[in-house]
């Protein structure tokens, strides 16, 4: 411990004596302001995220709960089984189209919004800024409920499109409508938190520089491309790459509104996860979930490079 | 992280600024002001109207008989306007007990993060101890665990615990957070050594120090912790959706979620009237703190 303590107090302790009165250092102070979070942060965070890497490499069932040690060991056969199973290769493309299709999506509503609210509007700015934000507070639970209706075949949807001479889908039971419709919800919903990001973002690029380059002539659209976008680049970056890790994992839109149907066309890796834990397969969902981790903690890898790089 | 809280202080103060900025300089685009300027605002109310407009739908919907959402599903306005959706949730579907439920687990969900947090927060920013690093490496690490990872383990400790259907099952695991402890930490390393090091002096103990001087100060970085805990806590889906296995401890979310897949699921009125019960308490607590939530937003970066 005492090789810790820097010079200063080291002298001052000397001087004092072993245990001096005056100003005793704290050893045990530390540890009781960070023991409550640790506690928690190791029982419910540190030991499932072990216990569950190492449960994928059993055979653990739900029978197992009672004697936890009893399970044997099966190598990489879980992770073999995930691999070959049709719905989890199903679940995996679902979540890659969901992710790649749903992230540049929102970013281009959210870069749009941002940019319209950052061009000078001072009047209803915050009615704006708090009315494209509310759907993000909203439990995805209660909007999916919301829009399952909505996107009934004879629903207000359909009755718009109807309006404009387009005959809509039955989404929801339709394998090739359900997921851009899963979709477009999710980019309703989180279109607002980018917004925020990117309007916090916008703040980087120096005003002088716009007037420059509109005293050269350069129109709204040029200056966007040449000014803007760059400056924004690594916002943008970080934006969507926080969005992602959210993203990777959804799960509840699916399981309200299609129940990951139908034909497990909106099956995420999540709800097979979930699924899988349901049948009482837990070395099979462990090993599920941690092919997710493995593509959040690359992307989050992608997030930590990025921000290096700008330090 | 670091970069979007440098981003963060900057934004906080200068979010006004551009308008500002703009209306100082009358040689920018003063000649198109008025017809771009109200195409913008055409534009942006549009947009508004289509981020707003299922919500309202959702709500208006939900008071309406069943009879009539079936018979004209495009209506906006009910044509009988009924609260019968609602006597059934407050009635025989126990709405009461789910909202209680769902309070119960927020606040003490919020009040422990704020203790928790900004305690292990204090800690790592102004105390030199051995592991120190260690665990300040380990909260950067695990920022973004999914929830689905840890949640099977989880659940055999809670059943092993005897905790299962318990509220405690529902709060325990979240009490106190990386990103929590992350943004606590953040924010009291900046609190200026001298002021604490003169207290010290004057004889204060930690504990003291800690309520007395850094408490005090982190009322801003505590309410954008106490949101988004509340937040997090109020729409949590996956855990509460394994743990809470009785009609005693469903979360709103939970309850809805199970009847708009069970035997209720073509009830609309019912289902839509449950979901706007979801909804509106939040709405209503962000449109009272807007300014903290972007703020809060933006201070973390996460949801």
């Amino acid at each position: 411990m005492s090789t810790l303590t820097s010079a200063p107090a080291g002298l001052r302790t000397a001087r004092a004596g072993r245990g001096g009165p005056k100003r005793p250092r704290p050893r045990v102070a530390p540890w009781v302001f960070v023991a409550p979070f640790l506690a928690i942060f190791v029982v419910f965070t540190l030991l499932p995220i072990v216990s569950s890497f190492a449960m994928s490499f059993t055979d653990f069932r739900a029978t197992d709960v009672q004697n936890p040690f009893g399970v044997d060991f099966v190598g990489l056969q879980q992770y073999q089984s995930v691999f070959t199973d049709q719905q989890f290769l199903r679940s995996m493309l679902n979540t890659g189209y969901f992710v790649l299709v749903g992230i540049p999506l929102a970013i281009i509503v959210a870069l749009a919004l941002a940019v319209a609210l950052n061009n000078g509007i001072s009047r209803l700015r915050t009615l704006y800024r708090v009315g494209f934000y509310i759907p993000v507070v909203t439990s995805i639970v209660a909007v999916s409920t919301g829009w399952k209706f909505i996107l009934q075949p004879d629903g207000p949807l359909n009755a718009a499109l109807h309006l404009i001479g387009v005959q809509g889908p039955d989404w929801l039971n339709s394998t090739t409508w359900a997921m851009p419709a899963i979709i477009a919800m999710a980019v309703w919903r989180n279109a607002g938190t980018l917004m925020i990001i990117f309007l916090a973002g916008l703040q980087a690029v120096p005003q002088e520089l716009q007037e420059a380059a509109m005293v050269d002539g350069a129109g709204a659209w040029r200056r966007f491309w040449a000014i803007t976008l760059p400056i924004l680049r690594p916002t943008i970056l970080l934006g969507s790459v926080l969005l992602s890790v959210g993203f990777l994992q959804f799960f509840e839109e699916a399981f309200v509104m299609t129940q990951g149907g139908p034909l497990n066309s909106t099956l995420s890796i999540t709800y097979f996860t979930y699924n899988q834990f349901g049948f009482g397969q837990y070395g099979l969902a462990s090993a599920a979930s941690y092919v997710l981790f493995a593509v959040i903690a690359l992307v989050s890898l992608i997030q930590f490079r990025t921000l290096r790089s700008q330090d | 992280m670091l970069h979007v809280k440098e981003v963060a202080s900057d934004s906080l103060e200068s979010l006004p600024a551009p308008s500002r900025r703009l209306r100082d300089r009358p040689s920018l685009g003063r000649k198109r002001f008025r017809p771009s300027r109200l195409i913008l605002h055409a534009v942006l109310v549009l947009c508004l109207a289509a981020t707003l407009l299922p919500l309202v739908w959702m709500i208006l919907s939900s008071f309406k008989s069943q009879g009539e959402i079936l018979s004209d599903p495009t209506a906006w306005l009910p044509a009988h306007f009924t609260l019968e959706n609602y006597e059934q949730w407050f009635g025989p579907l126990k709405f009461g007990q789910y909202f209680t439920n769902t309070l119960v687990v927020a606040g003490v969900t919020v009040a422990g993060n704020l203790l928790f947090c900004s305690m292990a927060g204090y800690a790592l920013a102004k105390m030199d101890f051995r592991g120190r690093s260690l665990v300040f490496t380990l909260v950067l690490i695990t920022l973004m665990i999914p929830g689905v990872v840890t949640f099977i383990p989880m659940f055999v400790t809670v059943s092993k615990l005897g905790l299962l259907n318990t509220y405690a099952s529902l709060f325990l695991p979240f009490l106190a957070s990386p990103v929590g402890v992350f943004l606590m930490r953040q924010f009291i390393a900046g609190i200026p050594d001298s002021l604490i090091d003169a207290a010290r002096l004057d004889g204060a103990g930690e504990v003291r120090i800690f309520t007395g001087i850094i408490m005090p100060l982190c009322r801003a970085p505590l309410a954008t912790l106490a949101i988004l805990t509340f937040l997090a806590s109020w729409n949590n889906f996956l855990w509460p959706l394994v743990a809470a296995q009785g009609q005693s401890t469903y979360t709103l979310p939970i309850a809805l979620s199970l009847f708009s897949v069970g035997q209720n699921a073509t009830n609309y009125g019912l289902l839509l009237a449950g979901a706007t019960l979801v909804i509106l308490p939040v709405v209503a607590v962000f449109i009272a703190l807007q300014r903290y939530f972007t703020q809060s937003l933006v201070s973390t970066g996460i949801k």
